[in-house]
């Protein structure tokens, strides 16, 4: 089935089962590797990409509902954006491999909520799994971004 | 010894020797010596290179290129291990190009015996070797420069972007004098800058040099991104009891999917490969396999805990002794007993297992995250048939290593895989696969006793280990009268000076794979060392940072199994440490709430010497909260102050993600927990909300200790410390679980 939608600003089209999730379309069909794969079951957010505009968990999204529609990956997020930043300044990732979707999530949160609490922080990032223990600098980075 | 070309798919190690002084893993692989300006030159395409030796590459065009030789997963090493070597180069390290090496001999680590990433060896092991590269590298460009100009060396200086210059306006760039350095003799002694007088190394101000392609996306770094011309995808289905086989497999429906291009049966399991990932794993969802279920098929944790309890019966092997325990205890005091129970648990890096291989007739390319590239040639060889010399083999980035990675099975997998399609291979796991066909941190069974005299000051020290031996799978030449030194650490240099003393370990295999997990048994042993000196400090009335300083040991015998550790009695350091942690966490000074307190622990590991205050609410619920924790640690210099700080960050949550959460268990042989929502970790919501971490300034001529994982095994002893502290709940069952808290409560 053709699907055609919107990426990173971009028209572009495809031609996979409709089951196929968005993560495996972006990575081996698209080349766009941004995205990480690290569990295949909404548990570890390393897929997030923002479908218009959401956070959203592009392991379990079948391709043929973004027909149409908006996503942005990491790979759409310019060096500029508060949050890219705010990763940089403070030296967030360790193996880097979460950061993809950590960075997609936090930029998500801080597109709807300008000055995020702790508490906002944790509700909103904790679907998000750092296996190296980024946490506290994730934290600080996205205070950073808010500022 | 020579690794044989067909080596045994799990002991794949026959490997002489020896312990102390660096734990010397004696792997001889030896593979292309001369790699270093030969192999290196030719990887560049449009530049010619010259290599004054095997770490640094310098372009014609002045581009320097340091080699990394140790995987990079997190730790820090594409950052630390350039800074050694340009600190003595005298270029800055922000200027220079960072590659990682191929598998040679020149890069082995010498702590371990392999060119293998782990053992938070890798600070230790370069500490003298790459500065000196560096400074030799620079003895040699400079004096290029001095011959060709005729002057004298002394009066030439480098700038920080790799230009020699002299008297009169005199300027020649490294890369043009790299061919005639690269040709002179490699000095013998290398004078290094005098310690601490370092611009580089310590600079608390420098970044890693990977954030950028890390916040990017856009770079292809890890394993798994990997993208090779006519590259086909690989899902696969393993056995799901340990030490199962494959007996036979119906594909007539996988085979039939789209995109599906073959099925194949390999040593381990059965491959569905497709042109895409996606396709290949519906299809595999749909393979009919039947197993051969093996010697385990019947395990259960029921098995496995009355097997640990039965063989904890076994005198054991002694690895430490002194005086005469039986004659003190029955002559003391008091006397106190516990026993602790510590299960299996699962590396689970974020990146699942993966590899790419391109098998064809004349040789091998494996593209793979790995700890240990320099083995990956020889087992490849061996299951494709081939020589360890066809192998080439690429590390790429590592999205998590904490030892997983160390063993190269999925390589294997791959490289059979690719040889059966006569096609490139990526063979990726799912979470599934990977949780289920990890190398497990084993369990462990252990019985302590302690008796005192009528002051409390011990007198008699008895410490009984049962568990599972890692290196008898992976390293069995290191396992020597019964002991593995992987399961002494942190008790084999028990740090209390208790005169009559018998430590012994006995090994028992579970029948659940056990490996290398940051840490290794520091995390085992220092929960039973620091969580039963605390329980005989309260039991004695005594302050547990007091009571813990009052029986330092400070000197004695070296420590005989001990490879990775300091080697001798620490107390000084550790006093120091517990002192300082003591002021800087506010020991005991605010009265706390109900269900709230502080939990001490103190250890010395990879010659590090670290002590923490934990600081906890538990509630009603018997929910662990982490309110704050402090580090007072001892590491020697900080080649990159900023990034020793990360790992303790790291480990704090590694360590939080064992004790509050980790436990693998088995039901028909086979791991029950398949993915996050079975295994639990540290999630943002549960990091400590407070956490401090003070180094102490180096001793002069101090050397450099490991920092990727001691904080691992430290932090969970303070948890269960605390935990008491909190509720008067001693807990030796792990994980501090709900279920176990209230269990422990019950039985108290
Ligand atoms: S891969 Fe999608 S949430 Fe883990
Ligand atoms: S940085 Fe490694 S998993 Fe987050």
């Amino acid at each position: 089935m053709i699907v055609a939608f919107n990426l990173n600003g971009k028209q572009v089209s495809t031609d996979v089962a409709p089951d196929t999730p968005l993560l495996w379309v972006l990575r081996d069909t698209l080349g766009m590797t941004g995205t990480k794969f690290g569990c295949g079951k909404a548990l570890c957010g390393a897929c997030t990409v923002h479908l218009n505009g959401q956070a959203t968990r592009s392991c379990q999204t079948p391709i043929g509902v973004v027909a149409g529609q908006k996503v942005t990956t990491i790979e759409g997020i310019p060096m500029t954006h508060p949050v890219k930043k705010a990763w940089v300044a403070l030296d967030v990732p360790q193996c880097g491999y979460c950061q993809s979707g950590q960075m997609m999530s936090a930029a998500a949160l801080l597109a709807s909520n300008r000055k995020p609490t702790d508490a906002d922080i944790d509700a909103f990032m904790s679907g998000n799994i750092c296996r190296c223990g980024t946490y506290t600098r994730i934290r600080a980075a996205i205070k950073a971004a808010a500022a | 010894m020579e690794i044989t070309s067909k080596p045994a798919r799990r002991d794949f190690l026959k490997a002489s020797a020896a312990v102390g002084g660096g734990l010397s893993l004696g792997v001889s692989l030896t593979l292309g010596s001369k790699v270093a300006a030969a192999k290196v030159a030719s990887q560049q395409k449009t530049v010619a290179t010259n290599s004054p030796n095997a770490w640094i590459k310098i372009g014609t065009d002045n581009t320097i290129t340091i080699m990394c030789a140790r995987s990079e997963m997190g730790q820090d090493v594409y950052t630390s291990m350039p800074i050694l070597v340009a600190e003595e180069l005298g270029v800055d390290v922000n200027k220079v190009k960072v590659e990682f090496a191929e598998p040679a001999e020149v890069y082995i680590n010498a702590l371990l015996g392999g060119q293998i990433t782990g053992g938070s060896t890798s600070v230790r092991d370069a500490w003298e070797k790459l500065r000196k590269a560096g400074a030799s590298a620079r003895m040699m460009l400079v004096g290029a420069a001095a011959k060709e100009w005729g002057v004298d060396a002394a009066t030439l200086k480098v700038t920080s972007d790799g230009v020699v210059t002299g008297p009169g306006g005199k300027k020649a760039t490294f890369g043009s004098l790299a061919e005639a350095a690269s040709k002179m003799e490699v000095p013998k002694d290398v004078p290094l800058k005098p310690y601490g007088s370092w611009t580089q190394i310590a600079n608390k101000a420098q970044k890693r040099l990977d954030t950028k392609a890390k916040v990017e996306g856009t770079t292809a770094l890890f394993g798994i991104d990997t993208k090779v011309p006519g590259m086909l995808y690989a899902a696969v289905v393993m056995p799901p009891m340990i030490g199962g086989k494959v007996a036979s497999y119906d594909d007539s429906r996988a085979k039939n999917m789209p995109g599906v291009k073959a099925v194949v049966q390999y040593s381990r399991g059965v491959a569905v490969v497709a042109d895409s990932y996606w396709q290949a794993k519906k299809a595999k969802d749909l393979l009919q396999v039947t197993w051969d279920e093996g010697p385990n098929a019947n395990n259960d944790m029921r098995k496995v805990w009355s097997g640990l309890k039965e063989a904890s019966m076994q005198p054991g092997a002694v690895f430490r002794e002194g005086g005469d325990v039986d004659a003190a205890m029955k002559g003391a005091a008091r006397l106190f007993e516990a026993t602790y129970e510590l299960p299996f648990l699962s590396h689970s890096p974020l990146e699942t297992m993966n590899t790419v291989a391109d098998v064809r007739t004349n040789g091998v390319t494996i593209i793979t995250p790995t700890q240990f590239q320099q083995l990956v040639p020889f087992v490849v060889a061996g299951a494709v048939g081939m020589k360890p010399e066809q192998i080439k083999v690429v590390t790429t980035f590592l999205g998590g290593g904490f030892g997983r990675r160390v063993e190269v099975d999925y390589t294997i997998d791959a490289a059979e895989i690719s040889k059966a399609v006569g096609a490139p291979v990526k063979m990726l796991w799912s979470r599934e696969d990977d949780m289920t066909h990890d190398s497990y941190r084993p369990g462990g069974y252990y019985k302590v006793q302690m008796a005192v005299d009528a002051a409390g000051k011990p007198v008699a020290y008895r410490y009984h280990g049962t568990s599972p031996s890692i290196s008898s799978r992976l390293f069995p030449s290191i396992v020597k009268d019964g002991i593995d030194p992987f399961s002494v650490e942190a008790i084999d240099n028990f740090p209390y000076a208790v005169k009559n003393h018998k430590l012994t370990y006995q090994m028992f295999d579970a029948g659940i794979t056990p490996g290398y997990w940051r840490g290794v048994s520091h995390n085992l042993n220092a929960y039973v060392v620091e969580g039963f000196i605390d329980e005989v400090a309260h039991a004695v009335g005594k302050d547990p940072i007091q009571y813990r300083i009052d029986n330092l040991e400070y000197e004695g015998e070296k420590h005989k199994w001990s490879g990775l550790s300091a080697g001798i009695p620490v107390g000084g350091r550790m006093k120091t440490v517990l002192e300082q942690v003591r002021e800087k966490a506010g020991w005991m000074k605010a009265k706390l709430p109900d269900g709230r307190g502080q939990g001490v622990a103190v250890m010395e590991g990879y010659n590090t010497v670290m002590a923490a205050v934990v600081e906890l609410s538990v509630t009603k619920a018997y929910d662990v909260i982490i309110d704050k924790v402090t580090y007072v640690v001892d590491a020697g210099p900080l080649v990159h102050p900023d990034q020793a700080l990360a790992q303790i960050e790291s480990c704090t949550i590694f360590g939080m993600s064992a004790c509050l959460y980790g436990e693998i268990t088995v039901k028909n042989g086979g791991v029950e927990q398949t993915n996050f929502d079975q295994y639990r970790v540290v999630r943002m919501n549960e990091a400590p909300k407070s956490m401090a971490v003070h180094f102490l300034s180096p001793a002069k001529d101090q050397p450099p200790g490991g920092l990727g994982e001691p904080a691992t095994a430290v932090i969970q002893a303070a948890i269960g410390n605390a935990i008491f502290a909190a509720t008067g709940i001693r807990v030796r069952k792990m994980p501090f679980s709900p279920e176990n808290i209230k269990g422990a409560s019950m039985k108290a």
